[in-house]
């Protein structure tokens, strides 16, 4: 058994739990986190994107005790006080989902994405998300999305 | 998954200690390759020994005609290192290529060269610059290090501590991606080096090779026709529900060619 600390969007929790324990699994089962979504299992979705010490990673391929100590942002950790983040609204606005199950997924990839390149191009964002799948929009929109939130994000930055 | 152990050593030395003292351990670098595995049952250690934090495996330097990288830096580094753009923009362009931005941010360079996936990029970038693997007991060249399908010259409880690349003249890589997976349906890396031109490809066949015929022939002339006709033999590659050999061959020339054309560009 493992005594794994994490800081999971701002809240320190230590479980302990066993060595072999997906870092998705400790999210979704011992910290009730279900927005992390578990969608092939295989390393192929992104379905189970978060971010661990500000980089983006697929958590159904990461232990929990692989990054004891680390600072993990997820879905639920985006919105503040109430207030969709603009990669949220993005999303909303753009109707860049369907059936939403790959969108917790694709907006941490997204928050990934802008952090390393705040204005990509189109083929940038296409190369960026290659690691999330979607069986529902097509992408289309979802790259609207992504444009939309740059766009968001650049305007906050500045004012 | 079965259960296991996990260990993070705080030394090389330490890391080699528990090696030898649990036959069935096994090192983890991102766990790219190794936790997939695990997942779908098809390996068993009693432990996995996390080697990604020790100090003995990161840091990139470039001195005296030399890069070295670290075996614990992610392909996301590499891709991004100022050092790596200037010593080696090839290299640092192929580690972009690798899989996807959340592999990247995970997966080391030690990881991928003692897995020896046929179809992985670095392979093919150690392999033509004539790399050498230095691990905790001794150092290999890449032209004895590669013995084909998975298979290294890493001996029981050895482990990659950096890479040292020569720094070339000029060097390029031209990869077709599976659309699916990303990993190189053929991938050829071109170098120009102090002793001469070096072509090595990867996705192509059992395990990443040179193509000697194309090295002697862009030794005469480095433009991308020198390529026509150089003999590549088909028998040799793989054949699967992605690709005919021959397909495959006609990939590599392809994506040599277009190496060339890189080559002949900027550095
Ligand atoms: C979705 C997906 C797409 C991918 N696409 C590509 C691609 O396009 N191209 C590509 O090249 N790769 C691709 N990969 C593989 C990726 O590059 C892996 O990171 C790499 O193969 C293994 O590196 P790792 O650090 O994760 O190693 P691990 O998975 O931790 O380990 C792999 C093996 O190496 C051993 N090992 C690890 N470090 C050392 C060391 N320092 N010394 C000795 N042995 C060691 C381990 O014991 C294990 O046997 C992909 C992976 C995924 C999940
Ligand atoms: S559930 Fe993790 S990548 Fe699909
Ligand atoms: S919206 Fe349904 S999978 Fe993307």
């Amino acid at each position: 058994m493992a005594r794994v600390t994490l800081t999971v969007n701002g809240v320190k929790h230590t479980k302990t739990v066993e060595d072999r324990t997906l870092l998705v699994n400790f999210l979704r089962d011992e910290l009730g986190l279900t927005g992390t979504h578990i969608g092939c299992d295989t390393s192929q979705c992104g379905c189970c994107t978060v971010h661990v010490n500000g980089r983006a990673v697929k958590s159904c391929s990461v232990l929990a005790v692989q990054v004891n100590g680390a600072e993990i942002v997820t879905i639920e950790g985006m919105a503040k006080k109430g207030k969709l983040h603009p990669i949220q609204r993005a999303f909303s606005e753009c109707h860049g989902l369907q059936c939403g199950f790959c969108t917790p997924g694709m907006i941490m990839a997204t928050a990934g994405l802008l952090r390393d390149r705040p204005n990509p191009t189109e083929e940038e964002i296409i190369h960026g998300l290659e690691g999330n799948l979607c069986r529902c929009t097509g992408y289309i929109n979802i790259v609207k999305a992504v444009k939309m939130s740059a766009k968001l994000l650049r305007g906050r930055r500045h004012g | 998954m079965y259960a296991l152990n996990y260990v993070r050593p705080g030394s090389l030395a330490e890391a080699a200690k528990l090696l030898a003292a649990h036959p069935e351990a096994k090192l983890l670098g991102g766990g790219m390759t190794l936790v997939p595995t695990l997942k779908q049952r098809l390996a068993k250690p009693s432990h996995l020994v996390d080697i990604t934090q020790l100090p003995e495996l990161h840091g990139i330097r470039a001195a005296k005609g030399r890069l070295e990288i670290g075996a614990a830096t992610k392909h996301h580094d590499v891709a991004t290192s100022s050092m790596v753009r200037r010593a080696v923009p090839a290299l640092a362009y192929l580690a972009g290529l690798i899989g996807d931005p959340q592999v990247r941010n995970l997966g080391t360079l030690g990881g991928s060269v003692a897995n020896n996936d046929p179809a992985a990029d670095y392979p093919a970038a150690v392999l033509g610059l004539a790399a050498t693997i230095v691990t905790n007991k001794r150092e290999i060249a890449a032209d004895d290090y590669f013995q084909g399908l998975f298979a290294t010259a890493l001996e029981e409880g050895e482990i990659i501590v950096r890479v040292v690349f020569p720094v070339p003249k000029r060097a390029a890589y031209a990869k077709f991606p599976h659309p699916a997976s990303g990993y190189a349906m053929a991938g050829v890396f071109v170098a120009r080096t102090g002793e001469g031109m070096r072509v090595a490809v990867t996705g192509a066949g059992p395990g990443v090779f040179r193509w000697r015929e194309a090295e002697a022939a862009l030794a005469k002339s480095l433009r991308p026709a020198a390529l026509e006709g150089v003999a590549l033999d088909a028998a040799e590659l793989n054949e699967d529900i992605h690709a005919s050999r021959e397909y495959r061959a006609n990939l590599v020339r392809v994506m040599a060619k277009r190496a060339l054309g890189k080559l002949s560009g900027r550095k």
